[in-house]
């Protein structure tokens, strides 16, 4: 008696069921599939579960990345001001030419234009697309970044075309005795 | 005498995909969360910097929630 009730339990629970991926009938899956059966309703549920479950542990990735942010903010900050580097003589540097130099660190390149005779201006070197180098156009007062054609805006850093979207950061320059001087960064411009 | 019936296979499942929806934007903003901040903050910007923190750590709480209830479902 308490035999054919779990019979028809069975028969009658779709809990107890094995659903092929088809939701066919189990009769009529093939052989190897009747052997090996996958319940694809259990499959499907433990595969999303799971799959929340990794989320979980992006979205501490998530976390942890922003806090890295937040904290390399912090030591930027905590590092002080820019320091006051001497670039080179005003006189060695004529209308319509650039130099090279680095600043603030001896591993950040940055580029010096003279755009004429009162006009002084000084970029980080590095596109803020994919850090290329970049080089001044003086006939269309442009800045270029022959990596992946970005231009920017000589006067003012801005991106005017290409891939970068973030102008590039102008240093601000001092010019005392005939010597002109890195002084820090400006903010960026909105 | 209270009795709570065990959710069955199809309500469970119903849940958990209810849940990964959820998780799933919840992520997504997150992801939209931290490109952004690292571009403000690249370009100078650092005034957004501990208020994304903050708004991802509460992301990552609710999802922290969300699972909690995911693994007592079993």
């Amino acid at each position: 008696m308490i035999k054919k009730a779990f019979a028809m339990d069975i028969q009658h629970d779709p809990e107890l069921h094995t659903v092929p991926p088809d939701r066919g009938a189990m009769d009529q899956q093939p052989k190897w599939r009747r052997d090996f059966p996958i319940d694809a309703v259990q499959d499907a549920y433990v595969a999303r579960r799971d799959f929340t479950k990794y989320l979980g542990l992006t979205s501490l990735a998530f976390v942890v990345g922003q806090f890295w942010i937040a904290l390399q903010s912090r030591w930027r900050r905590a590092r002080g001001r820019a320091p006051i580097v001497a670039i080179g003589k005003l006189v060695d540097l004529p209308v319509g030419e650039a130099v090279s130099f680095h600043y603030p660190t001896e591993s950040d390149p940055a580029l010096l234009i003279r755009q004429d005779e009162t006009t002084l201006l000084a970029y980080s070197n590095q596109c803020t697309h994919l850090q290329c180098p970049v080089l001044p156009e003086f006939d269309s007062g442009r800045l270029h970044c022959p990596c992946h054609r970005g231009y920017f805006d000589m006067q003012t850093g801005r991106p005017l075309a290409g891939p970068p979207r973030r102008a590039l950061p102008r240093i601000t320059l001092k010019v005392q005795d005939g010597t002109i001087y890195a002084t820090g960064f400006e903010k960026e411009r909105a | 005498m209270s009795f709570k019936r065990p959710l069955s296979r199809h309500e469970r499942a119903i849940i958990v995909t209810g849940i990964l929806c959820i998780v799933l934007t919840l992520v997504l903003m997150q992801l939209w969360l931290l490109t952004a901040t690292m571009n403000a903050w690249l370009g100078g910007d650092e005034s957004i910097v501990w208020p994304a923190a903050a708004a991802s750590t509460g992301c990552f709480l609710l999802i922290s929630g969300l699972l909690w209830h995911l693994i007592r479902l079993d």
